[in-house]
């Protein structure tokens, strides 16, 4: 196996790789080659940090109105 | 929720039986004992809701990218969070629990307005899937100290991300946001929308790579990657 082929299998498997989708001897193939392999390890580190940064839209300050509709719907229980 | 502050479900303790037998009235101390159950419930469920509000806010922000609909979205989850309370085994998995309301809520609301249309992903999905971000930043050439890449996480608005994920098409925009920012698995997020695994692999795929698409469009006319360039 080229280190070629590595690195496009790593590429391939990557996202599902940060998901931790893969099963456990995929994962710990994808975990070697991030190891020994600069170019995947900073595809890797982008795609993880641009996740994070996605993941900080979920959080919104709720309005007021939300927050007295809630305690509202509380006390009508 | 790593600090319940109390199991509603525990079974009795001998010293709640001692104080029923005690009191000689087989009505009175039942009651007060389903009572302060209750007052449990209310104050989990409470300081949950609070703890989490500002994601559920965001995250329905994000499904609906409207405020007013992520409001009522919110709202409605919430009060069938609150009926269905009882059936939540673990409450370590309330967090998780709750959020697959708020996207169950959302997915059920889509399909009674058929806002999904199948066909419009369809001819999406023929097209072939954009260049990676990476890709697109990345020139090996370049000294180490030069970083394209982290120039544009460091200087990414959120509002850069918010119009770009606003910009999906529906189907592929609940599988970003079930995955990426509620946390799903594959399995769970299949499960909720009713479609295979594979296919939330695949969306999950597409979206992400238009997401990324989208987030260069906006960015790059404006150098943001750019040494010296704008954020």
């Amino acid at each position: 196996m080229t280190s070629q082929v590595e690195c496009e299998e790593a590429v391939a498997k990557l996202l599902e790789f940060l998901d931790g989708e893969l099963d456990e001897i995929a994962r710990h193939g994808i975990e070697r080659h991030l190891e020994t392999c600069r170019g995947c390890f900073e595809r890797a580190e982008f795609e993880r940090r641009l996740r994070e940064r996605v993941a900080q839209t979920a959080v919104v300050p709720a309005p007021e109105s939300l927050r007295r509709r809630v305690r509202a719907l509380m006390e009508t229980f | 929720m790593a600090d319940c502050p109390v199991s509603f479900r525990d079974p009795p303790t001998p010293a709640d039986d001692g104080a029923r037998s005690a009191a000689g009235d087989p009505e009175g101390p039942p009651r007060d004992a389903a009572r302060a159950e209750e007052a449990r419930r209310r104050r989990f469920f409470q300081s949950e809701v609070e703890r989490l509000m500002d994601r559920l806010y965001g995250t329905g922000l994000r499904l609906t990218r409207n405020r007013a609909d992520a409001e009522d979205l919110v709202a409605e989850a919430l009060t069938t969070a609150w009926s269905r309370l009882d059936t939540l085994k673990d409450l370590q998995a309330f967090e998780k629990w709750v959020f697959r309301i708020l996207t169950n809520t959302f997915v059920s609301r889509q399909r009674r307005r058929r806002e999904i249309p199948a066909t419009e992903l369809e001819r999406d999905d023929e097209e072939d899937d954009p260049e990676a971000l990476f890709d697109r930043l990345h020139q090996p050439f370049l000294l180490w100290w030069d970083n394209p890449e982290r120039r544009l996480l460091d200087r990414l608005a959120c509002r850069d991300i918010e119009r770009a994920l606003d910009g999906l098409l529906d189907p592929f925009r609940l599988v970003v946001v079930m995955v990426d920012l509620e946390g799903f698995t594959y399995a769970e997020a299949a499960e909720s929308l009713s479609i295979p695994v594979g296919t939330v692999r695949s969306r999950l795929s597409r979206g992400r790579r238009l997401l990324q698409d989208a987030i260069w469009r906006q960015t790059h006319p404006r150098g943001v990657a750019a040494e010296g360039g704008g954020g």
